[in-house]
């Protein structure tokens, strides 16, 4: 069984972003970057599949400047055995990606496309729902637990109101929510190997993908900031303080 | 100009989240519609049909919109937006699944998460975990959206007596099938409506300890939530996280018990107009957005809150 594993280059979880001085966009100089924490989720269930025996190989995909190379590197020092990057310099959204993610999907024929939820930049949780509209294929976001028998995927999927139960046919659609699993960590005789594995560039141009994009980014501004607030004493200030001054309990 | 609002419902009664979503809609203006796809939803459509200012009520029910499958609920939805300008929904798990696939049937660019509307083709959005807020414009013909709740306030539910039109498609693709639910059953107040939250942390060191919230949470009338490390380590189920990945809640009164305030929680509660935070260590970042904070020990805080009120 063949998995397609779809990573974003995103801004580390950890950078408190700041917008640029003329408040354009985001000021990524010299920011750290790294692989979207949900997609290095979908990658180490990728590896634990070939783990298993259920997957025979796993192509990690990106579409990104690059240095998303970096980002596909990790990849395959966690275990994907070769992958593929999309080059362009463009910001895209996420019709554009999921555009070129099914050109891949053509070209490699994936029984299961292992993606992440969301990524943290744009938060726009969205790819891997439009890849299904565009591939037909079935779709189970927010996934919790998979497992894979035979032709059929059952994943357990974090919803509102708790936990829902789907199967579906494959190839079909799989994105990651924070606990399908906890990935591991790279060791260095897997980052050294890493560094060896196949990694293939094209571009969304070759894959005759039209990028244009249909959202304008006019600006950014800051949230507004919360006025500093006070430390009470005790509890008996703070039931105070919540009955007298703001007024929010009885 | 006219908006097809997409309903969450469970079938026998229309969600209040979807009142966000047409108050989101009258600020664009024009015409407003509510479609409403499901399996025996006609009580969900009368619900629908009593919001006011709504044009018409479009019900789609069909076995195959039972548990709202996106495979088939995209088509339909795909289907039923020729000739409206904005197709919306609340941005429930529901609406993240089937709205980005309605987009990409369509082939338009959906915009996540709409914080705010600044003309018909202009929209706010929180994005990297709510740093930074943006503005789009949208150059589609159609634009598909999805709505933060907690930045629009719910339209009323009454006042209006729209028709109810029967939509007679069936898209059924067997690309997935419902096996089962797991469904929290809870007599306290939906995190996403209620007035108050509290919410507990990996300081609050097991999931008994969080009968301390929960006793407090019903002598106020309040929803209990947790952080992601809360959940991870299994205090409590994952219906309960709020933050960037989670449940986003802006209740009068959120109160966070033992947990540190990364900026993922932050993401979810931080529009609370009244943040409380007891946390034992001083330099802990939940403290910057809180109005009131307490440095102590959670074990021996709760209990004294929950004599005192
Ligand atoms: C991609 C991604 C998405 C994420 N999404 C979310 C999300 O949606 N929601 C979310 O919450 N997190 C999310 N996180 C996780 C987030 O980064 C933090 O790890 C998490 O919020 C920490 O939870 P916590 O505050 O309960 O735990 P900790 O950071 O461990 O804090 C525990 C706090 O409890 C206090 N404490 C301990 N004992 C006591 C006591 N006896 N009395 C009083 N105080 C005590 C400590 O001082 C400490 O401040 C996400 C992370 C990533 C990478
Ligand atoms: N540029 C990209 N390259 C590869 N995969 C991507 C890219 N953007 C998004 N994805 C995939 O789609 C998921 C959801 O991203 P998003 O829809 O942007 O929140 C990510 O976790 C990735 O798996």
């Amino acid at each position: 069984m063949k998995v397609l594993v779809a990573v974003k280059r995103v801004v580390d979880y950890n950078v408190k972003v700041r917008p640029k001085s003329d408040m354009t966009d985001v000021d990524l100089a010299n920011v750290k970057m790294s692989i979207n924490p949900f997609c290095e989720i979908a990658v180490e269930e990728a590896v634990r599949l070939k783990e298993k025996g259920v997957a025979t190989e796993i192509i990690a995909v990106s579409v990104g400047p690059q240095q998303s190379q970096e980002q596909l590197r990790t990849a395959l020092a966690l275990g994907a055995d070769r992958a593929i990057l999309i080059n362009t310099d463009e910001t895209l959204e996420p019709l554009a990606i999921a555009k070129c993610l099914k050109a891949v999907c053509e070209s490699e024929s994936p029984d299961i496309i292992l993606m992440g939820k969301q990524a943290i930049d744009g938060d726009n949780n969205q790819t891997g729902q439009m890849l299904g509209a565009m591939t037909g294929y079935g779709q189970a976001t927010f996934a919790s637990e998979l497992t894979i028998d035979g032709g059929n995927a059952t994943v357990i999927r974090e919803v509102d109101g708790g936990l829902q139960t789907l199967a579906l046919p494959l190839p079909a659609i799989v994105t990651a929510d924070l606990r399908l699993n906890e990935p591991r960590y790279a060791s260095l005789p897997n980052i050294m190997k890493a560094k060896k594995k196949q990694l293939d560039t094209t571009t969304p141009g070759d894959l005759g993908v039209d990028i244009a994009n249909r959202v304008t980014l006019l600006g950014v501004e800051l949230p507004a900031e919360r006025a500093a607030g006070i430390k009470v004493e005790d509890i008996s200030q703070l039931v105070d303080k919540l009955k007298n001054e703001a007024k929010v309990i009885s | 100009m006219s908006t097809l609002v997409i309903a969450e419902h469970d079938n026998s009664s229309m969600n209040v989240a979807t009142l966000n979503s047409v108050a989101a809609a009258q600020a664009i203006g024009g015409d407003i519609d509510i479609l409403v796809v499901g399996t025996d939803c006609q009580a969900a459509a009368e619900q629908a049909a009593q919001v006011a200012g709504i044009g018409k009520v479009m019900v789609a029910d069909n076995a195959a919109y039972a548990h709202s499958l996106a495979e088939n609920v995209a088509p339909m939805v795909a289907e039923a937006a020729a000739g409206y300008s904005h197709i919306m929904a609340t941005a429930t798990t529901t609406a993240k699944n089937i709205m980005p696939r309605v987009a990409a049937l369509l082939d338009v660019q959906s915009i996540s998460d709409i914080s705010g509307v600044v003309s018909e083709d202009t929209f706010k959005r929180p994005i990297y975990a709510g740093n930074l807020i943006a503005t789009v414009q949208s150059s589609d013909a159609i634009k598909v959206l999805t709505v933060r709740g907690t930045a629009f306030d719910a339209a009323p539910a009454e006042g209006g007596s729209a028709s109810i039109e029967v939509v007679a498609s069936a898209h059924d693709s067997a690309k997935s099938s419902f096996i089962g639910e797991e469904v929290a059953v809870s007599d306290r107040p939906e995190l996403t409506a209620a007035d108050i939250v509290i919410s507990g942390g990996r300081g609050m060191g097991n999931g008994e300890n969080f009968d301390m919230l929960y006793s407090l949470a019903d002598k106020l009338g309040a929803a209990v939530g947790a952080s992601r490390a809360a959940v991870d380590a299994g205090f409590v189920p994952n219906d309960m996280q709020v933050g960037q990945t989670g449940k986003i809640v802006a209740p009068d009164l959120y109160v966070a018990v033992g947990i540190s305030g990364a900026i993922q929680h932050l993401a979810g509660m931080k529009d609370s107009k009244v943040i409380v935070a007891i946390n034992k260590d001083e330099e802990a970042p939940i403290f910057s957005v809180a109005d009131y904070g307490l440095v102590a020990d959670l074990f021996v805080a709760l209990p004294e809150l929950d004599a005192a009120v």
